[in-house]
């Protein structure tokens, strides 16, 4: 890109006294993800509480789920953690037989430093199931970094790449009737290294990205995780990897030094310009140029009309709590809207770098500011910031969302961007559903004519005096 | 170690957030990690609370842990005293940071000196208490901290009857609707309430709990060592009989006449109130429950059995209104409140035909497959387990769930509690003629019709991939999306639904 910098992008960072979800979370989608798996957290009540309650995760997932609850006998070490591990695994085993176990390291085995990596293949040799040890502890990550955890311990399992390159040149016949590719009914894939792409999403997400990379006539051979612990992608020297979630900056990290797979440093896709900027990343990388994307792309805003009219010039505030906020900001700027403030819990600037980019290009195509970017933000300076901004909306934790409601700003619970289909070129309206949703709600209210019985402008206030 | 799933109660420092975020102007702060302060969300969701939650963390890092949290603790009491004022912080850890046995006690010390605000330290033991003991002990610790910090205490009692109603918590299951209810009932008898705690008071009104001539006690989980220290310091009596379901109602009423005439001091009252004539109005014509029950609606539960399991009031509550209130059988009764077994199984004897205390659901679920009842009267859980069971359940205590915040008046306690419990107890059967016309039409099911899709000549193929593909969508929108694809499928004649055929639909239609 030729365009001049007008502004760079500063990190900010404040006390880290926010609220967000603890990265043990990362069990409500992983189990559902990986079907042969089974997720064992070692923790506290307070732990199990939490995905009980925050979460519901209990009931639902107990087929492949449970929590080891230390007590205080395991707390004094007065008890074998092995001895009470292999019980529990052993019961595991026998009730569920699940492919891979995964104990989750919370931060009471942190503290009381029980030595899980240590026991883990000892045990694995003498039950004979694998088991992964990931430690998502809220001393050291923040709610999606649990994936990231997890994903980094996965990636160490993943079979040694064979045969780097040079492989059969594959064909498959497939009936595609799109204008698109009308007059191909055989799509064939270049020949190029192995590319296996890393975050966990839904199966149909991961075949829409799927279906995107084929029409370049690029295979992704493998997915981390895959559906089955059995199918984990090959890696090694040659293999060319790349993010598909914001969170995973531990998981490229082991990638590249411990696999020694090519990592290609992408924007991540989310927004149709994020996912053309996804697939353009990509191609080059295999020599491969890039195909009618903008077309696509044009085609995706085209259809995005209805909803661009809606959130144009709206402003929006990012408390920060998933760390998907930089992707999701830059697609609303693309939108047209105003962001005042991205909050962020971390933020890896090479890991991120082309999102990063991409966010200051959008702001220089779109004539905004580069919003603030707060890493570790201070959710009581953010209240005092809103409280002067007025934002249209603020995207943010639980727990803020019917205080901030209550005074006048629409709120959207960022989890839901977390649970939500939000990649790729079709999910794009998703996106703007869930940022729209509470906009189009308060104009449904307003046009109710019982505006007496609510406050309208925006008014911000807090209950306690502020000193 | 031990396998759990589901926890009926919560971790210790959940009762002590409870207690602090119930009563007005106090900041609670947790000593924590970050994302143990999900209390934070449980509150702001189902209490659709419309001010911050007063609790925050002091978040323990691994700076933490190689330095110690002494500074960042002191640090950010004195900035919430500053930014928040509060008459009161206390601090608690969580069960994770309670491991790191740091002086707590000693910081808040340390804090207190400098802060405006009293600073106190919730001693609890997170291995030992669970969420409901932890409540109970906090709010004995806030009041008596009080009374004990006023040297001038103001000893008399009110010449009117008068009563302070002590563990009306936030969270706390239809605690605000019988509350309310509460306040209906002593204003009939004309006795004045002196104080509510926790919920909605102030910490400084503890030093004025003396002053009333009784104390009652809703439920026996928050507010019994409260009430038992008010008693040894000051001699109050206390009224512990839940005021639910009619003939504990009467019990309670008689007991309450009994505080009153405890104390030596003269009661001066303009009315003079006949319990006894009041309990029979109310029993009679106010509460519809008595007579409902001998209705020829609710014939149909004879030869019904139920199994109620909950915390100790309400199960032994419910119980001993489907017993001896509504003629209905009760299998199997159970509490998780283990450390009042044997207050529960003394009040439940006569009334049920098994006793069950535990704090594992699937020793529940157990029980519920095994006696196979009509209806359970019991928590989420077993709503959840009735669920898998096909067998009706009415939620009837803690833990809560968003339902259980209900805007409408739904009281367990007082008169009109009965009669909502009767509403409970008769809409969880099906009864009647619905009963009787589930026989005749083979059930409510009418799945089969709805996914019948609507008639047309040539249906789209779809290949096993997109078949795949279809059956890894969410069951309840996996029709629509089927029915949108084939739309768009025989719109553009295609006749081979593919994944790709999927996706361009998905685009196309959205």
């Amino acid at each position: 890109m030729s365009t001049k910098i007008v502004e760079t992008i500063t990190l900010e960072c404040e006390t880290g006294n926010y609220h967000s979800f603890c990265p043990i979370s990362c069990v409500s989608w992983l189990y559902q993800k990986i079907e042969d798996s089974f997720f064992l957290v070692v923790g506290t009540k307070t732990c199990g509480y939490f995905l009980q309650n925050a979460l519901g995760v209990m009931i639902f997932a107990e087929p492949r789920y449970a929590m080891a609850e230390l007590e205080e006998g395991d707390i004094s070490a007065h008890l074998n953690d092995y001895e009470e591990l292999k019980t529990l695994c052993i019961r595991i085993r026998k009730d569920r037989d699940p492919s891979v176990i995964i104990w989750i390291g919370t931060c009471t085995t942190e503290i009381i430093k029980m030595d899980l990596e240590g026991m883990a293949p000892k045990l694995e040799y003498e039950i004979g199931v694998p088991i992964l040890v990931a430690r998502a502890n809220g001393l050291d990550y923040a709610f999606t970094q649990g994936e990231d955890t997890v994903l980094a311990v996965m990636a160490h399992r993943c079979p040694d790449q064979e045969l780097p390159i040079g492989e059969s040149k594959e064909t498959k016949t497939k009936l595609f009737p799109f204008p698109l590719l009308k007059e191909k009914n055989l799509v064939e894939y270049a020949n190029h290294p192995p590319l296996v792409i890393f975050g966990s999403l839904p199966s149909n997400l991961v075949s829409q990205l799927d279906t995107e990379l084929r029409r370049q006539f690029i295979k992704v051979s493998g997915w981390l995780p895959a559906q089955r612990y059995a199918d984990l992608p090959s890696l090694g020297d040659g293999v060319y990897v790349c993010g598909v979630n914001p969170f995973l900056s531990r998981t490229a990290t082991t990638l590249i030094r411990r696999k020694k797979c090519e990592l290609i440093v992408a924007p991540f896709p989310i927004g149709p310009d994020g996912t053309r900027a996804w697939i353009e990343r990509i191609c080059p990388v295999f020599g491969i140029e890039a195909q009618s994307l903008e077309e696509r792309e044009e085609r995706i805003w085209e259809s995005l009309k209805d909803y661009l009219d809606l959130v144009r010039g709206k402003s929006v505030f990012f408390m920060g709590d998933n760390l998907i906020e930089i992707s999701i900001a830059r697609f609303l700027i693309r939108c047209g809207m105003i962001v005042y403030e991205i909050g962020i819990p971390y933020m890896d600037k090479r890991y991120q770098a082309a999102e990063l980019a991409l966010l200051q290009n959008t702001c220089i195509r779109m004539c905004m500011p580069i919003p603030r970017i707060v890493e570790k933000p201070d959710n009581s300076n953010q209240i005092r910031r809103m409280r002067e901004l007025q934002p249209d909306l603020a995207i943010t934790g639980m727990a803020h969302a019917n205080p901030l409601g209550a005074r006048g700003i629409g709120t959207k619970w960022s989890v839901e961007f977390t649970f939500a289909q939000i990649h790729g070129f079709a999910n794009a309206r998703d996106v703007l559903e869930l940022v729209t949703r509470p906009l189009r709600r308060n104009e449904n209210l307003d046009n109710l004519d019982r505006t007496t019985l609510v406050r309208k402008n925006n008014e911000l206030y807090t209950s306690t005096p502020v000193k | 170690m031990k396998l759990a799933h589901w926890m009926y109660a919560g971790p210790a420092h959940i009762g002590t957030l409870r207690v602090a975020s119930s009563f007005k102007n106090v900041h609670a702060i947790m000593h924590a990690p970050l994302g143990d302060d999900y209390f934070n969300v449980m509150r702001s969701m189902l209490e659709r609370e419309r001010n911050f939650t007063p609790a925050t963390a002091s978040i323990v890092d691994r700076h933490v842990l190689a330095r110690g949290s002494r500074k960042r603790v002191v640090d950010h009491i004195i900035r919430k005293d500053k930014e928040e004022g509060p008459d009161l912080i206390i601090l608690t850890p969580t069960c994770t940071s309670s491991i790191l046995q740091e002086d707590l006690k000693n910081f808040v010390d340390r804090a207190s000196i400098i802060s405006d605000c009293n600073v106190i330290f919730a001693d609890v033991d997170h291995y030992q208490v669970n969420e409901i003991q932890a409540a109970d002990r906090t709010l004995e610790q806030v009041v008596r901290y009080y009374l004990e910090k006023s040297h001038t205490l103001d000893q008399f009692v009110t010449d009117a009857p008068s009563v302070n109603i002590i563990g009306i918590l936030t969270l706390g299951f239809h605690n605000r609707h019988d509350c309310r209810e509460l306040r209906r009932l002593l204003k009939d008898l004309d006795i004045r309430i002196n104080q509510i705690i926790p919920e909605g008071g102030s910490v400084e009104d503890p030093k004025n709990l003396p002053k009333a001539r009784f104390n009652l006690i809703p439920y026996r989980e928050v507010g019994l060592m409260t009430a038992m220290y008010l008693n040894k310091e000051f001699g109050m009596p206390y009224v512990s009989t839940t005021p639910m379901g009619a003939v504990d109602m009467a019990e309670c009423i008689r007991q309450i006449k009994k505080s009153l005439e405890t104390l030596a001091a003269p009661i001066l009252s303009s009315k003079r109130v006949d319990y006894e004539s009041y309990i029979d109005g109310q029993t009679r014509f106010v509460s519809q429950a008595a007579w409902f029950s001998r209705s020829i609606d609710c014939q149909n539960f004879t030869g019904k059995e139920t199994v109620v399991f909950g915390d100790a009031t309400h199960a032994a509550s419910i119980t001993k209104i489907l017993a001896r209130e509504m003629g209905i059988r009760v299998s199997c009764t159970g509490t998780y409140c283990k450390h009042d077994a044997e207050w529960f199984k003394e009040q439940i004897k006569d009334f049920c035909d098994e006793i069950i205390i535990t704090d594992d659901h699937a020793e529940v679920g157990d029980i519920i497959s095994r006696v196979e009842p009509s209806a359970i009267f019991g928590t989420q859980m077993e709503r959840h387990i009735g669920k898998r069971l096909e067998i009706p359940c009415g939620v009837i205590s803690a833990p809560a769930h968003i339902q259980n915040f209900s805007l409408g008046y739904r009281p367990f306690l007082g008169y009109e509690g009965t009669n909502q419990i009767a509403d409970l107890v008769y809409n969880s059967f099906a009864l009647g003629m619905e009963d009787h016309l589930l026989d005749i039409f083979c059930g409510h099911d009418t799945k089969e019709i709805m996914t019948k899709s609507l008639s047309t000549d040539i249906s789209p193929i779809w290949d096993p991939e997109s078949r795949q593909e279809l059956g890894k969508i969410p069951r309840f929108v996996r029709d629509e999306v089927k029915r949108n694809t084939e739309k768009f499928a025989r719109r553009k004649g295609i006749l081979n639904v593919t994944v790709e055929v999927m996706h361009a639909a998905k685009e196309a239609l959205s």
